[in-house]
């Protein structure tokens, strides 16, 4: 654990001494400045429709920080070299996954509780109300959602030749899967053979990333989700991340580096 | 004398879609034995095979045939690598850690406790020079700085033996005397050296025994005293008759 937690320590340096997560903090961070002190006419719709651009800001900045930091990761370090060094040391190449896979993972979870912050304060400070235990849930899911994605890019970096192709791969089935996953199986309905059967596979096989999105439970200040379906939630996201570890773990394991 | 590192009918072939039969064997049956506490030199001209044997003994690459340990442990399995120290032939560290950094990043990586990581961190970069530079990031250091703090990680979990790749390639002299030093330093101290260079004056002033190679095959290994009063001429000389060098005459 502790070598996987070195691993881990040293992405978190890297994404904090980079420049790209500032920037996209900050144009992230005034757009919300900037929706957020928009009060248009007292209407309460207008409110709650900047709340959903903001909060679908939030969803895309960090899935682009997840993809792309955990695309970089091993051909990265295959790239510098690095890898040899460390590979050189006595840990085992699956080691280097989980702990490449942690790093990532945490790094997204400190970069949503900024932005989710950022953004309660927004809300609370034109509102005068914190429903803390919504934004909990949210953030929560939020997170669970980025570990399936960050898996899924690890797996990609180490069976994709470009980090380039990786990267472009995984955010269109992610917002493809956010946008159309939950209708998937309706769109199989209307097709001929043998589509149907690949989307019905499809929509069966690949992890539903929209059961996570419970944006509209901030915007609309709906009821809290049952703590049952989010222990469900959990269970069903850390076993797709698990999954796409394992085949990443194989994948790499396999590889032979020179 | 008890062998560290031992080889055995090594065998490694790569796959290549240029070549016409399919596979390009870079080592063919090696056999080597390194004996604690020995200098051990080992030569070849490029392509001989010198990197691929580094890449197996590192875990980087697994043998088609045969297998390779260290202290008794197949190089498969990682913790074959606890005892050892690697400096490769360039630097290849994580330019945006500080060389205190990049030490306690290893030292995490060999389970050392934090107290002692922290007072081998102090004595290394005082070996190495770099106490005046421990908090600037690796980026901001010059070539042979660089190469000093690969010296300091590969001394990190103070290894019993250490893997050398070109260890002064593009160094100034001044830089050069200093890993020699090192290299005699820690052979005073008991530790086995096994390094590749093309540098045969070095080899020939610091190491027991050496092993060449030519085209993946292990053409000789010995005693430098004995290879040389065998052959009556210097390192250089060896090398060159043994891998079948023939000079142009006009």
């Amino acid at each position: 654990m502790n070598k996987i937690l070195a691993v881990a320590g040293v992405v978190i340096k890297e994404l904090y001494r980079r420049k790209d997560f500032y920037i996209l903090f900050i144009l992230t961070a005034l757009m919300t400045l900037l929706l957020g002190s928009v009060n248009l006419f007292n209407d309460d719709r207008i409110v709650r429709y900047l709340k959903e651009i903001c909060l679908l800001l939030i969803w895309l900045s960090t899935l682009i920080i997840a993809i792309t930091t955990a695309a970089r990761q091993i051909p990265f370090e295959r790239e510098q070299r690095t890898i040899f060094p460390l590979l050189a040391k006595p840990i085992a190449r699956w080691q280097v996954v989980l702990g490449k896979f942690a790093g990532c993972w945490l790094a997204s979870g400190l970069a949503l509780i900024v932005f989710y912050g950022f953004f309660a304060l927004i809300s609370a400070s034109r509102e005068h109300t914190l429903p803390a235990a919504h934004y909990f849930q949210a953030l929560w899911l939020h997170w669970l959602m980025l570990g399936i994605v960050i898996a899924l890019t690890l797996l990609g970096s180490v069976a994709l030749t470009t980090p380039a192709a990786n990267v472009t791969i995984v955010f269109i089935l992610s917002v493809g899967i956010l946008f159309v996953g939950e209708h998937l199986h309706k769109v199989a309905g209307r097709m001929s053979e043998p589509a149907s059967t690949l989307v019905t596979l499809g929509y069966f096989l690949l992890p539903h990333l929209e059961f996570f999105d419970v944006r509209r439970l901030i915007i609309h200040d709906w009821p809290l989700i049952e703590w049952t379906y989010i222990g469900g939630a959990t269970l069903y996201g850390l076993a797709y991340a698990a999954f796409f570890l394992l085949a990443a773990c194989l994948v790499f394991r396999r590889k032979a580096l020179n | 004398m008890a062998a560290i590192l031992r080889t055995e009918n090594l065998r490694v072939e790569y796959r290549s879609r240029e070549s016409q039969s399919g596979a390009k064997v870079a080592l063919q049956g090696l056999n080597l034995s390194v004996g604690a506490g020995e200098v051990f030199g080992f030569l070849g001209p490029n392509g001989a095979g010198k990197t691929t044997t580094m890449n197996v003994l590192l875990g980087y690459v697994n043998p088609t045939a045969g297998a390779a340990y260290l202290f008794d442990v197949n190089v498969r399995e990682p913790i074959a690598r606890q005892r050892i120290g690697y400096l490769p032939e360039l630097t290849y560290y994580y330019k945006f850690l500080t060389a205190e950094e990049l030490l306690r990043f290893y030292a995490r990586i060999f389970e050392i406790p934090n107290a002692e990581t922290e007072r081998r961190i102090d004595q290394l970069l005082k070996l190495v020079e770099l106490e005046h530079a421990r908090k600037r990031p690796i980026r901001t250091y010059s070539k042979g700085m660089q190469q000093r703090a690969g010296l300091a990680q590969a001394l990190i979990n103070n290894p019993d033996l250490l893997l050398l790749d070109e260890p002064t390639s593009g160094l100034d002299p001044l830089g050069r005397m200093k890993v020699r030093e090192i290299i005699q330093r820690l052979k005073s101290e008991g530790k086995t050296v096994f390094f590749s260079s093309h540098e045969l004056g070095e080899v020939e002033t610091v190491c027991d025994r050496v092993a060449i190679l030519h085209q993946g095959e292990l053409k000789v290994q010995g005693r430098v005293s004995d290879l040389l009063s065998e052959h009556q001429t210097n390192l250089e000389q060896v090398f060159l008759k043994i891998v079948g060098y023939q000079p142009q005459t006009s």
